[in-house]
């Protein structure tokens, strides 16, 4: 089958080309060979605007995917460009030369993820959280109820359902 | 001019009727505003309360004497406006102070409220009131250049610089008013009386909600008690200058509610009409067509 | 301004003498705020009137809540009718209203917009964020009780409260005030310690003055 990436694939032999919809294709590619393949994309085949930049976290396979969603305005076609970096020692190569606007993803991401981008602009001034001193929130191993609870003053008294138990009851009683 | 007791009492007493006047002016225009918008709107009291309520607050602060010096600025503007202007023509006491080159002192307390604005915000500290006191008086200086010519065109027209004599050579008939007789200079001073309103079009510089750094931002309690006091005399009194220059001013206290009351129609009609300018928009208006009609004004005398 | 701008540090003056600043200090009063005792009951209680019938709201939209406040300036609710204004500034306002849920962030410029609103001063807070964290009860951002943080006179139940709600809330708050309750200014002038005390516990980078009136 032919997809408009054939012909990357002559240049990034290591690219995986996978079809998701008509309009939308995962590229994968390992990390060092990323920011030649996004530079390409953007300045060889029009893919101009950076859609999304954000991170999943695989603590079973102790790594970070980085996907980069970028659209072609032209041809209407959105890839998703994905790669995978060592978890415990999370850095990456910026993007922010090529648009501006990476800076505040990557600043987001080292924020939540304690992923590091040297050289992004001000990536090590805070976020959303000023002065936060545990593990990244974002972070599977991050315990976001206990800490919540540890933190901010939980009132007493308070019910807390479990969402399918609890409609379970509610819809099917008979089942039970 | 000789004082008497007498003199100060029927001051006082123009300042109180005034005052209530004007707080109530305060109350029912906004509601008629409302009432276009299709909603009941604020209660014709409400200013009563918020003044109550303003001197009530049992806390202030404050940022230096300049800061304190800023209202009363403000408010002595407003009660030299008023007590410096015949206020009902022909009558002995509500005169006031109005002596022979009042017009020229009247122009100046105009400018005189938004001066000591700037002297207090300056003070407060806030970083941005410098930005709000510039655009405040950026759109009055423009607004006062058709102002001033209008009011040369119509001290050239009767030859004197004395509201009283103006008014009298008003008297006796519609067809002589100033509006009728020299409507250039007229319709200078009403396109010009818009901005100095400060209601839309050209309140910018004073909404509150649009941009939180006009000149009033740090004024609080007690302090905006007495802005507020002030907004409420000086209205009026502009509103008495414009009446004794353009539509013969009043021999009664009456004739002066009505008068008065339509011409701040005027501003509230075309307030809700219109939607607002930006200060460069404005300052750009004013120095269009009222300035020619005040060029104008001038040229035909 | 940065954060390094704020820090106390010694300059050379023109003259090339060294000065010692101390920005927080310099700019700001760290003084406590005081209890301002009520006067004469029988003109407390005019007072108390005038202030119940003239609430001036601090334009200030925290969480989604701020969406539903809107409304009430328009023909269908019209809050104005009831004595209810917006300010833009905090200075001039007496009802800090909680739009919902507070992250650690905005917590604090919340702080800093309550210290420095004036005496009679009333807190209203919306939705079941403020009262108990609602849906975000297990964020690791967002408080969960803001009355730990500042007195609150009202609470607003719904997720999200409707406008009629809200000036439902309104009354009861207006009640409050003719009954002379609402007195949440000077409650946290008595209670000024256990208050920063709480805010300073998940504030973490505390870089301002203790008190900003
Ligand atoms: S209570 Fe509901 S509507 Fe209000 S802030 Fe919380 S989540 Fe949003």
């Amino acid at each position: 089958m032919s997809t408009p990436f054939d012909n990357i694939k002559t240049v990034f032999r290591n690219a995986e080309v996978k079809p998701q919809r008509q309009d939308l294709y995962h590229l994968s590619i390992p990390k060092e060979q990323l920011v030649a393949l996004v530079t390409h994309l953007k300045e060889v085949e029009g893919y101009l605007h950076l859609v999304q930049l954000t991170a999943v976290d695989w603590i079973e396979k102790n790594q970070f995917q980085l996907t980069y969603i970028l659209n072609n305005p032209t041809k209407r076609l959105d890839v998703m460009v994905k790669t995978f970096i060592d978890r415990d020692n999370p850095t990456m190569d910026t993007i922010h030369h090529m648009w501006e606007q990476a800076a505040t993803y990557q600043r987001e991401l080292r924020e939540m993820f304690g992923i590091d981008f040297p050289g992004s602009p001000r990536v090590d001034k805070p976020f959303i959280l000023e002065g936060w001193d545990n593990i990244p929130p974002y972070r599977r191993d991050f315990d976001t109820k206990k800490y919540a609870e540890e933190t901010y003053f939980p009132r007493p008294g308070r019910e807390t359902n479990d969402p399918k138990e609890y409609m379970k009851k509610k819809l099917y009683p008979d089942e039970i | 001019m000789q004082f008497e007791l007498k003199h100060i009492t029927y001051g006082l007493l123009t300042l109180f009727i005034v005052l209530n006047y004007g707080l109530i002016l305060q109350g029912i225009m906004p509601k008629i505003a409302a009432r276009v918008g299709r909603r009941y709107g604020i209660r014709w009291y409400q200013p009563y309360i918020d003044i109550i309520k303003n001197h009530a607050k049992r806390s202030k602060i404050t940022h230096g004497i300049m800061y304190y010096l800023g209202p009363v600025f403000r408010l002595s503007g407003g009660i030299g406006l008023l007590m410096f202007m015949p206020v009902i023509f022909g009558s002995p006491y509500f005169g006031n102070f109005s002596f022979a080159g009042d017009l020229t002192l009247v122009l100046y307390f105009q400018f005189f409220g938004v001066l000591g604005m700037a002297l207090g915000a300056g003070e407060s500290g806030h970083p941005h009131s410098a930005i709000g006191v510039s655009r405040g008086l950026s759109q009055v200086t423009a607004l006062e250049l058709p102002l001033t010519l209008g009011v040369i065109s119509i001290a050239m027209q009767y030859g004197t610089l004395r509201i009283a004599d103006i008014v009298a050579a008003q008297q006796g008939g519609i067809m002589n008013w100033t509006i009728f007789t020299n409507p250039f200079a007229g319709a200078a001073l009403m396109l010009s009386f818009l901005g100095s309103m400060g209601r839309a079009p050209f309140d910018v510089v004073l909404a509150p909600q649009e941009i939180p750094i006009g000149p009033p931002t740090e004024y609080h309690s007690g302090f905006l008690g007495i802005l507020q006091l002030n907004r409420a005399i000086f209205p009026v009194a502009k509103l008495i200058l414009f009446m004794n220059l353009l539509y013969g001013g009043a021999t009664s206290w009456p004739e002066l509610f009505i008068k008065t009351f339509f011409i701040y129609l005027w501003s509230v009609f075309v307030g809700v009409a219109f939607p607002r300018f930006r200060v460069d928009q404005s300052v750009r208006w004013f120095l269009g067509v009222p300035l020619l009609f005040g060029i104008i004004a001038i040229l035909l005398i | 301004m940065s954060k390094s701008d704020l820090e106390k540090r010694t300059v050379m003056s023109p003259d090339g003498e060294p000065i010692e600043i101390n920005p927080l200090q310099d700019y700001f009063c760290d003084a406590h705020p005081k209890v301002h005792e009520p006067v004469l009951p029988i003109f407390e209680k005019f007072l108390n009137w005038a202030r119940s019938e003239s609430l001036w709201v601090l334009g200030f939209g925290t969480g989604c809540g701020a969406i539903e406040m809107r409304p009430l300036m328009t023909p269908r609710f019209d809050a104005y009718r009831f004595g209810i204004q917006w300010r833009p500034t905090p200075r001039q306002s007496s009802v800090f209203i909680i739009s919902g849920y507070l992250s650690v962030k905005t917590l604090k410029r919340v702080i800093r917009s309550y210290e420095q609103m004036q005496n009679p001063k009333f807190v209203i807070a919306l939705g079941s964020c403020t009262i108990n964290g609602g849906m975000y009860w297990d964020s690791y951002n967002t408080i969960k009780r803001l009355d730990h943080y500042l007195p609150v006179d009202v609470y607003i139940a719904g997720c999200m409260p409707r406008p009629e709600a809200i000036l439902a809330g309104f009354e009861k708050l207006k009640e409050l005030i003719r009954q002379g309750k609402g007195e949440g200014a000077n409650l946290y002038a008595q209670n000024f310690d256990w208050y920063k005390a709480n805010q300073k516990k998940i504030i973490k980078d505390w870089d301002m003055p203790d008190y900003n009136w």
